[in-house]
């Protein structure tokens, strides 16, 4: 099953190195994000209940790597949607290879895409002067949660492929990713969020996925937030892996 | 000229009957200005309180801002429904009929025109209904006018890049260029508290005239000054892009 489950992750890497055109929404969408956010509310630091930063870009680095994640996750489901409509899927699953890797596979592929995309944001900071305040440990932390959320992030979207098995209707989810992105505190503190965004952050996920991000760029490494942050990583990325797996079984039923 | 003006509208109406024929593709760009423009201020309405900011809320102060990006995503998805109709050989048709190639593609655009009150209409609704204070009907009006130009303006730069490419995979070139002119401005805060760089960006950015325009009468009076620079960018823009994609359109087939 690793074996197979490696492969099928190769073939999506390099499937997506031959056309980077696919990738680059991933990116180029939340940098025009952060450059606006940055540009536009960058005074917004000067506000009572703002934790104290180095700048406005440090704040909403944590923004735009998460939003980025999730449209990673987006594009993921959009591949094994487009493997469904090609016909690939079912030459996969009539080969004779352990059926869970080719959810495992494009899931592997996404962690390994997400790493990238942390990487790019986390280098897109240090060019324009934000600095990672926590240092390398700090860069390890970022690493690990972004890399854990978007593992998880992707197998949401494989999950709703093999449910809707459309990629047009995996396209439809696009706005709802902004949704759920403003009613956590990605963007913005959660004190200085309106009512019921603020409500609503306090128990979304994303919330503390950002928090966790964020932390150990703005500050010294702090134990709550990193654990937090890794808990609502490593939780949405085992509720969705295993989502993601019934989905496959589910469809298999039918099949 | 009747001939040309019914073609216009054949053209249009096709445009259009995609709203009721595949609405799921048209719903998202319905949605998003009304969902960014409620998310925005609920995440940012603080910022309000920053000083200089020269509006009461900070959902007042972002509703134009959906406005415009509801007319750039319709304009953006005029180019994409060209770039499908290029795909599958529907365009060429097209070209080999006996009309004008100016007056295909008005027929292109106009329907961008039209669509884009789509969103604008339910963003105005939900905005009133969150308590935005009505602006008026000149300023409504006004509103109307500078949205419809700028969504034909952007119809004909997604046409361009539509003609350049020839296929939907260049969808988010198209989303891009509007989403760039629309937020490129004084979009989240006044001039005054933008950073340096997006403070310079937005001085050039022909679309900063067009935002302030419809802006005026949601944080205050309808003003002649802050009408005419409005109205002349639109109508450069619309000249620019326009004889540009004329251009494209006529090497069509070279």
């Amino acid at each position: 099953m690793i074996r197979t489950s490696l492969a099928l992750a190769r073939r999506t890497l390099l499937d997506a190195a031959r056309r980077p055109q696919f990738l680059a929404p991933l990116v180029i969408f939340p940098s025009l994000f952060l450059a606006i956010n940055t540009g536009g509310l960058h005074r917004s630091t000067d506000l009572p209940g703002f934790p104290h930063v180095g700048g406005f870009l440090d704040f909403q680095l944590a923004a735009a790597m998460t939003q980025s994640l999730l449209l990673g996750g987006v594009a993921q489901g959009i591949g094994t949607a487009l493997e469904i409509e090609s016909g690939f899927f079912d030459r996969l699953v009539a080969s004779p290879i352990p059926r869970v890797s080719i959810v495992l596979g494009r899931i592997l592929a996404g962690a390994v895409i997400a790493l990238g995309q942390v990487l790019y944001f986390v280098a897109i900071g240090l060019i324009f002067g934000a600095s990672i305040a926590g240092g390398l440990p700090g860069l390890l932390i970022v690493l690990a949660i972004g890399v854990l959320a978007g593992t998880g992030f992707c197998a949401l979207g494989v999950m709703i492929a093999l449910r809707a098995r459309n990629a047009s209707t995996v396209q439809g989810i696009f706005p709802l990713v902004f949704v759920v992105l403003f009613v956590s505190s990605a963007f913005f503190p959660r004190a200085l969020l309106s009512h019921p965004a603020d409500w609503i952050a306090s128990y979304n996920p994303l919330s503390y996925i950002a928090d966790g991000l964020r932390d150990p760029i703005i500050s010294s490494v702090s134990l709550q937030p990193v654990l937090e942050g890794l808990a609502a990583a490593a939780g949405v990325t085992a509720a969705f892996v295993a989502l993601a797996v019934a989905a496959l079984h589910g469809r298999l039923r039918e099949a | 000229m009747s001939r040309n003006a019914a073609m216009i509208w054949a053209l249009a109406r096709r445009a259009l009957n995609e709203i009721t024929r595949v609405p799921g593709a048209a719903v998202p760009g319905v949605l998003a200005p009304t969902i960014f423009m409620v998310g925005l201020s609920g995440v940012f309405g603080q910022a309000a309180r920053l000083p200089g900011f020269d509006a009461a809320d900070f959902r007042t102060f972002i509703v134009p801002v959906g406005l415009l990006q509801g007319a750039a995503f319709t304009g953006a998805a005029t180019g994409v429904n060209l770039a499908r109709d290029i795909e599958r050989g529907w365009f060429d048709r097209l070209m080999v009929c006996p009309a004008p190639r100016t007056t295909i593609l008005l027929g292109v655009v106009a329907s961008a025109a039209v669509r884009s009150l789509l969103p604008a209409t339910l963003l105005t609704c939900v905005a009133f209904a969150l308590g935005v204070d009505f602006p008026g009907v000149p300023a409504l009006l006004l509103t109307i006018v500078l949205i419809m130009a700028l969504a034909t303006a952007i119809a004909f730069y997604a046409v361009i890049i539509a003609l350049r490419f020839r296929t939907q995979q260049a969808a988010p070139l198209m989303q891009m260029g509007g989403f760039i002119a629309v937020l490129f401005t004084a979009a989240y805060a006044p001039k005054a508290l933008l950073a340096g760089w997006l403070s310079a960006v937005a001085t050039v950015n022909p679309v900063s005239p067009i935002l302030t325009g419809v802006r005026q009468g949601f944080v205050g009076d309808v003003t002649w000054h802050d009408t005419w620079p409005a109205l002349l960018a639109s109508a450069c823009l619309l000249v620019v892009l326009g004889s540009w994609a004329v251009h494209r359109l006529g090497r069509v087939g070279d």
